[in-house]
């Protein structure tokens, strides 16, 4: 069969390459692969929820098994979700294991992202893989704040409620998208259809497409590898695609699973019957959006309510911390790799990454940078933290505030002194230098000259 | 085999409030006056609250009066333990365990009734059949202080919309009617009052499906799970696979 299929398609070649490709053989290169499994039990237990999900915000009548809501006029979609919950076989555990699943994805991208980031795997060739997975990100992030909204439960439109808002606070074109994407006023009667649209097919297709490409070029320029004895910036030591890599794959694959499978057979999640059926004149208290969302939604409870007038526009208050913080967050993000090499000047190729002491300056302030999404994220959770410490709304919010601008700077400044140090006395101890590999041209008038 | 399945998880779900109504407390002959009730609440008052509330309840030195309390504003204070007061002045009262025994409570809370002209310690019927109204009522008119789940939540002024997860009906039902500090009063008819006590003692004592609850409240506890459990576990996971394999340390 194999040799059919290799005269027609001569494929033993490539596979013959593509089956010895080498993975280099450190665990913190692993979490992208967790990220691609957390991917793949998303796919296929989100086809097993659109079977039974329906899309439609349409008011019908629950006739369902759910006493408590029982005889009341909710939305298809909403009555939908109770029965994946309480009527369809499994229907349940599969909505479970999905949302564990995503949450858990994109904690996943952003490990892996850190690990790149803080090893500067993102240096030159591989810019366009940093530039790639910044997009993989972005639409991860809107598969999940889609998906979050379609069970059209009251927390789900109090959050879809908070994205109109900061929606129409863009000058000029806010009110414009916002009608246009919504279908009308909020809550408008198109926006589950679309959501939906989004959610399942754009969406999707836009992020399996980018994780081919992401890999592509992974395979094409290889990976990035630490210093050791054997290793050098031009090869690549490590373990053969066939056999070994392929079954680690294998069982990281089952194991990412598992752990999914258990989360989702045992911890509840987003318990939609309790919250109720989305009416827009009804709010919920406490009312969070996902975790990867709450640095926004951290900034906007913390962000003073303050509404000026530039230039003659007038900017709405959730502009600043809705609209610019993101995008200057992301913007940055996107363009670092570049902003690196203009700073320091190097412009080399790298495939041997960095310690993060190595270069305590890019440490320093992705450290400092975290601090203020952990302190932004916390604060999406100021009332709930007000419930359990028991102490005024007010105090915490205003000990976040003081948080967001004073942490960063410290943690950043004592980052930035540990990893001296920590250079500092690796290089003071007897035997303790690293090998450096240094290779040394003769120059023409006698002397040395390093090359890389 | 759907049916059944469904039927199944109804009677589930219809069990989880035949648990509930057995629950009730019995409480319901707290309206007979015993004798010397009063007299024996009024030594009791002599001594914890007159400080405060006066000799007869008008209230001293800019605290508040409780003529007009009325037994469930008593029973409520009392039971949850904010009465007596011992915050700083203008704070909430703390929900403490109560300061007194149960017969202590009744002599108080008979002697505050005999103040003045103040609302008793009503009746509630839990039903059922008025779930639904009362999930409606509830999502509508508690919610949006306590939590869709009931748990809590903060209002501005430094208040806390207490959870109502140790609320026996008899105590909502008291809070309902007497409004106790920043909570408005809801005198509602008693259909209402009941479905609304009944939908929370459901959300008290239902089981919820979907395992393991981590408090119903939504985003926050199950960041902290997606992350110190789902997260860390995988980071193991990826630690074990990946480590295992540099042992053999045979090369490519
Ligand atoms: C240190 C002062 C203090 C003491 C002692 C005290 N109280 Fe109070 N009491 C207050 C304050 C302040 C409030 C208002 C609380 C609030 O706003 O939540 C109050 C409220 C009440 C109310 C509710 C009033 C209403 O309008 O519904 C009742 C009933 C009551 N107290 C009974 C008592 C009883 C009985 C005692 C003795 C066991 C007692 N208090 C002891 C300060 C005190
Ligand atoms: C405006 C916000 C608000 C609304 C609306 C509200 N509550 Fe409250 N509730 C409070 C506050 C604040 C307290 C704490 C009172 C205190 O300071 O003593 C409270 C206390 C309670 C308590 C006492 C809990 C305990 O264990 O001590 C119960 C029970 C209660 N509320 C039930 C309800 C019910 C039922 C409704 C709907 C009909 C409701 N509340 C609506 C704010 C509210």
């Amino acid at each position: 069969m194999f040799r059919w299929l290799d005269e027609r398609l001569g494929l033993a070649g490539w596979a013959r390459t593509g089956l010895r490709k080498v993975f280099p053989d450190h665990w913190s290169f692993l979490f992208g692969e967790v990220t691609l499994f957390c991917l793949v039990v998303l796919v296929l237990t989100g086809v097993f929820l659109t079977l039974f999900y329906v899309p439609d915000s349409t008011p019908v009548v629950y006739d369902g098994v759910y006493l408590p809501l029982h005889g009341q006029t909710v939305s298809a979609a909403y009555a939908s979700t109770l029965d994946i919950s309480f009527e369809v076989r499994a229907g349940l555990v599969m909505r479970q294991v999905h949302h564990w699943a995503a949450l858990v994805f994109v904690a996943a991208i952003v490990v892996h992202q850190l690990r790149v980031f803080f090893t500067g795997a993102y240096r030159r060739p591989r810019e366009i893989n940093w530039l790639v997975g910044i997009g993989l990100l972005v639409f991860a992030l809107a598969m999940g704040i889609t998906g979050y909204s379609l069970p059209d439960d009251l927390l789900s439109g109090t959050g879809l409620r908070i994205i109109h808002s900061v929606i129409i606070s863009i000058p000029f074109l806010g009110p414009w998208i916002g009608s246009l994407l919504f279908g009308g006023e909020f809550p408008g009667h198109a926006i589950i259809s679309r959501l939906f649209v989004f959610h399942i097919m754009l969406l999707p297709a836009l992020l399996i497409g980018l994780v081919g490409v992401h890999l592509a070029i992974l395979w094409r320029q290889k990976h990035t590898q630490w210093r050791g004895a054997r290793e050098t910036e031009s090869n690549v030591v490590g373990k053969a695609f066939w056999p070994t890599q392929v079954f680690k794959s294998t069982g990281l694959m089952m194991l990412t699973a598992a752990v999914l499978a258990l989360m989702g057979g045992l911890i509840q999640i987003n318990p939609v019957w309790i919250y109720g059926p989305f009416d827009p004149t009804r709010v919920s208290a406490p009312a969070q959006p996902d975790w990867y969302v709450g640095w926004l939604d951290g900034a906007l409870r913390l962000f003073p309510p303050i509404e000026f007038t530039l230039f003659g526009i007038t900017i709405p208050s959730p502009f600043i911390p809705g609209v610019l913080l993101p995008g200057l967050a992301f913007g940055i993000m996107t363009l670092w790799p570049f902003i690196e090499s203009r700073v320091t000047g190097d412009n080399r190729e790298h495939h041997l990454l960095d310690r993060p002491r190595d270069a305590p300056l890019r440490t320093a302030i992705g450290v400092a940078a975290l601090s203020v999404f952990v302190i932004l994220t916390l604060s999406a959770g100021n009332d709930v933290a007000a419930v359990i410490l028991n102490v005024p709304l007010e105090a915490t919010t205003n000990l976040l505030r003081l948080a967001v601008l004073v942490v960063p700077i410290a943690v950043g400044v004592l980052t930035y002194r540990v990893c001296v140090e920590l250079t500092r006395r690796e290089a003071a101890a007897p035997g303790g230098t690293r090998p450096v590999a240094v290779r040394l041209r003769r120059t023409a008038d006698g002397g040395f000259e390093e090359v890389d | 085999m759907r049916r059944l399945a469904a039927a199944l998880a109804g009677l589930l779900v219809v069990g989880g409030v035949a648990v509930a109504l057995s629950l009730e407390p019995a409480r319901a002959d707290s309206h007979d006056l015993e004798p010397g009730s009063i007299e024996r609440g009024a030594r009791l008052y002599q001594a914890g609250c007159a400080t405060c509330h006066g000799d007869s309840g008008e209230g001293v030195d800019g605290w508040p009066p409780i003529v007009n309390a009325g037994e469930a504003s008593a029973d409520f204070q009392l039971r949850t333990g904010r009465m007596p007061y011992a915050q700083e002045r203008g704070q909430q009262a703390q929900r403490k365990p109560p300061a007194y025994g149960e017969q202590e409570i009744r002599d108080l809370v008979a002697f505050v009734a005999s103040l003045g002209d103040g609302p008793a310690i009503p009746e509630v019927t839990l039903d059922p059949a008025l779930l639904s109204p009362g999930q409606r009522l509830f999502a509508s008119n508690c919610a949006p202080c306590h939590g869709a789940s009931g748990n809590g939540g903060a209002l501005g002024g430094g208040a806390i919309a207490w959870p109502l997860t140790d609320a026996p009906p008899l105590i909502v039902a008291e809070a309902m009617i007497t409004g106790p500090g920043q909570m408005p009063i809801f005198d509602w008819p008693q259909e209402d009052l009941n479905a609304t006590v009944t939908y929370v003692e459901y959300l008290r004592s239902a089981p919820s499906p979907g395992g393991f609850s981590i408090g119903g409240i939504g985003p926050v506890p199950e960041g902290l799970v997606a992350w110190f459990v789902g997260m860390a576990a995988l980071a193991a996971v990826v630690y074990l696979v990946g480590r295992e394999w540099d042992r053999t340390g045979d090369g490519g």
